[in-house]
């Protein structure tokens, strides 16, 4: 609470306390630039974080519910292979439907690799059953060995072997875009320190005054807290639109493009980036604080 | 208001003073001489707690500064103005933001007392020389400007380091006679000075005593001045 009536002062800011410590020259233009390539950054990680959630979100949902049942046989045996094929499938408990896919839709699927004009009457091409499970889910290993007694040429893909590792490599990317994060925020906060620092020390005679005066240690570090925070602020603030505006202007993620092209912010993600700048002045907020009083305890 | 008892103080390289006790009452005016490096500014600094004693205690209004936080030590910096040797100013500041500067940093508009402060600035002579920059001063108008700054939370105890140390007689004098004014308003003054002419010119003046640090202890010195 009085954190929080603490940061309202600092950015309301007094015109006069603000006059006491001397305006700096460079080292304000590298907190801003740092700041704001801090935030640049930030946005990018934060993206793949999203980006790789909705990934893994999708796959493990979408592929969890469905398999595949391919009918490989013989040219006279296909129509009763694939006839049995659906009784099993229909006996089965934990199946909620289980349908033939038409010539077209295998066709839709097969154009990517092989072009519209495939003469796909022509070809021996398996005939595929879409199974989809209900909540309660089937027994895999049964299925199969039933699969096997009653229509050999049936193998059931239930997707889990390539869904795996799929979904393992997304939430990893999700955990470094995480870590990423955690880690622009240390640095972030190594370098206010650093800068702040180096104010409190090149104002070293300043400060002595102030305390000479009567000022208290909350007044003078008032002071610099409110200019990095500030810094830290506006220069997060341009940082966060320059990185949302490259994330903006990727090239789209289209049906055939796959999951590469789909980092970026989707609906109501792209609220998240607007995060970066208060908490970056919060960071500055605290490490100047921190700085601020650590040295200003060395004084009597 | 402010007492000192049996305090001794060393930087690290034997005692500088040891063992000094002392009383400023209200309302009372000393004068602290001694040879340079004596230790007069290590007195003084004890006395408005930018120094603690390394023995003995000191205490202000009442209370001893090693129980004092750091707030309480700024809170008793606005109750004992201070005229430091080397006057101390923020040099990016105009002189009148300068004397102002202990409202500034206790919470007061400055512009609310704008009526005090040209008062005051009147007072020690410095109403044109408002808006310049310290170093743009005089030594005299330095001295008169820090005299200026220590009076302005009119504090009830007005310490001044060395105040005619880098001017002209005639500024002195102009100098005691802003203090002895202060003194009569009813201020406790402590100098530390090694101008004895100083010195005898405010006895003509005010009820002073003198005080006299000599290896390592403060003596009050008797009428041979």
């Amino acid at each position: 609470m009085s954190v929080a009536a603490d940061i309202l002062n600092v950015l309301r800011g007094d015109p006069q306390a603000d006059r006491v410590v001397p305006p700096t020259g460079h080292t304000a233009w590298l907190t801003l630039f740092t700041s704001g390539a801090m935030a640049f950054l930030a946005v990018f990680a934060l993206a793949l974080s999203l980006a790789t959630d909705r990934l893994a979100e999708r796959w493990s949902s979408e592929l969890a519910r469905s398999a595949t049942v391919r009918i490989s046989a013989p040219a006279g045996q296909e129509e009763a292979q694939l006839r049995a094929a659906l009784r099993v499938l229909e006996e089965t408990p934990g199946i909620a439907s289980a349908r033939v896919l038409e010539d077209s839709e295998q066709r839709a699927l097969l154009e990517p690799w092989f072009g519209p004009d495939l003469p796909i009457d022509a070809l021996p091409i398996p005939r595929m059953i879409d199974v989809i499970e209900d909540d309660a889910g089937y027994d895999a290993e049964g299925l199969r060995l039933r699969l096997t007694a009653e229509a050999p040429g049936a193998v059931l893909d239930d997707h889990t072997r390539w869904r795996r590792p799929l979904v393992e490599a997304a939430s990893r990317l999700r955990t470094l875009g995480v870590v990423s994060i955690l880690l622009i925020g240390l640095a972030t906060a190594a370098m206010i320190t650093l800068a702040a620092q180096a104010s409190l020390a090149a104002n070293a005679q300043v400060i002595r005054v102030l305390r000479l005066v009567g000022a208290r240690d909350v007044y003078i570090a008032r002071a610099f807290v409110r200019r990095f925070t500030l810094r830290a602020l506006s220069g997060a603030a341009v940082g966060t639109v320059l990185g949302a505006v490259a994330i903006a202007l990727l090239p789209r993620a289209s049906a055939e493009g796959g999951f590469l092209t789909g980092l970026g912010f989707q609906g109501l993600h792209w609220l998240w980036p607007l995060a970066i700048p208060p908490l970056a002045a919060i960071v500055a907020f605290w490490s100047t604080r921190i700085a601020a009083f650590r040295s200003l305890r060395e004084l009597m | 208001m402010i007492e000192l008892d049996d305090v001794s103080y060393n930087y690290g390289g034997g005692e500088l003073l040891s063992g000094i006790s002392l009383t400023l009452p209200p309302g009372s005016f000393h004068f602290l001489t001694g040879p340079s490096g004596a230790g007069k500014t290590t007195f003084l600094k004890l006395c408005y707690g930018d120094l603690l004693p390394t023995g003995g205690r000191v205490s202000a209004f009442g209370k001893d500064m090693r129980d004092m936080d750091r707030d309480d030590i700024a809170r008793l910096r606005r109750r004992v103005g201070v005229v430091h040797q080397d006057c101390a100013f923020l040099d990016h500041l105009s002189v009148e933001d300068n004397v102002a500067l202990p409202l500034t940093v206790s919470g007061r508009d400055p512009q609310g007392e704008e009526a005090n402060l040209n008062e005051l600035l009147a007072w020690v002579g410095l109403s044109a020389q408002a808006r310049s920059f310290p170093p743009e001063l005089s030594g005299g108008e330095r001295q008169r400007a820090a005299l200026a700054r220590a009076v302005i939370m009119a504090p009830e105890i007005i310490i001044a380091d060395e105040p005619t140390g880098n001017i002209d007689w005639e500024m002195s004098l102009r100098l005691l006679t802003l203090l002895v004014e202060l003194n009569r308003m009813g201020k406790t003054i402590l100098i530390a000075t090694h101008d004895l002419n100083l010195i005898r010119t405010a006895k003509q003046q005010v009820q002073a005593r003198v005080l006299r640090i000599r290896n390592r202890d403060l003596q009050l010195a008797g009428a041979d001045l």
